[in-house]
């Protein structure tokens, strides 16, 4: 079982996927990583000794950039402040509308979530 | 894309000799401005600047966290109140 940074990482997959399923790792960062604690990236999670796992851990941990909860909580911070200041985007994030001047006529559903249907609005017929 | 910082921030000039004036005065007066473009830096801490939105004077009071802000930020330009409910 490997579990780094509070993520149980995949068995049957490379280390260099497997990383990627950590907050804050993607495709670069996981081939840095096991360069820096020199690991083969095509060897399997399963076939990890202890020494390696301590080894990916550390190479994390010494890296300059955050994951996981850490680097959550800096972005949840992030928005707080644009929420506290009451900026343009702040309003946005508040009324959970798209921020970067997208249109909202339609589409925005990532933003807006699923279609809430409003009664009384007619139907166009021909 | 983000501004050349050769260039460094933009504020209108008379924005900026205004906020010169109150900072050497040491007085805080709200000053009306229509420059929304112009970037808040840290001489405008404390100080409330009116900033137009096409329509009216929004006053804004700066604080620290507003930095590196543009002004038109802070003075929203539509009002949405919501859709007419059915009669």
């Amino acid at each position: 079982m490997a579990r780094i940074s509070g993520v149980d990482l995949p068995k049957y997959k490379r280390g260099a996927i497997a990383l990627t399923y950590i907050y804050g790792i993607g495709r670069t960062r996981a081939l840095e990583l096991l360069e820096r604690s020199g690991i083969d990236p095509n060897k399997k999670v399963k076939d990890y000794s202890d020494d390696e796992i301590v080894a990916i851990r550390t190479a994390i941990s010494d890296g300059e950039r955050k994951v996981e909860g850490e680097l959550k909580a800096e972005t949840q911070t992030n928005i707080k402040r644009l929420m506290d200041i009451g900026c343009y985007r702040g309003i946005r994030h508040r009324k959970g509308l798209p921020l970067r001047g997208q249109r909202t006529k339609t589409n925005a559903r990532n933003r807006k979530g699923k279609r809430k249907t409003v009664a009384g609005k007619k139907k166009v017929t021909k | 894309m983000a501004r050349s910082l050769k260039k460094g921030p933009y504020i209108a000039f008379k924005l900026q000799k205004k906020i010169d004036a109150l900072t050497d005065s040491g007085k805080k007066k709200v000053i009306k401005t229509w420059s929304r473009s112009s970037m808040i830096t840290p001489e405008f801490v404390g100080q409330t600047i009116a900033v137009h939105n096409g329509n009216k004077f929004i006053p804004v009071y700066v604080t620290e966290n507003m930095v590196g802000h543009k002004l038109g930020e802070f003075s929203p330009t539509r009002n949405f109140k919501g859709h007419s409910s059915k009669k």
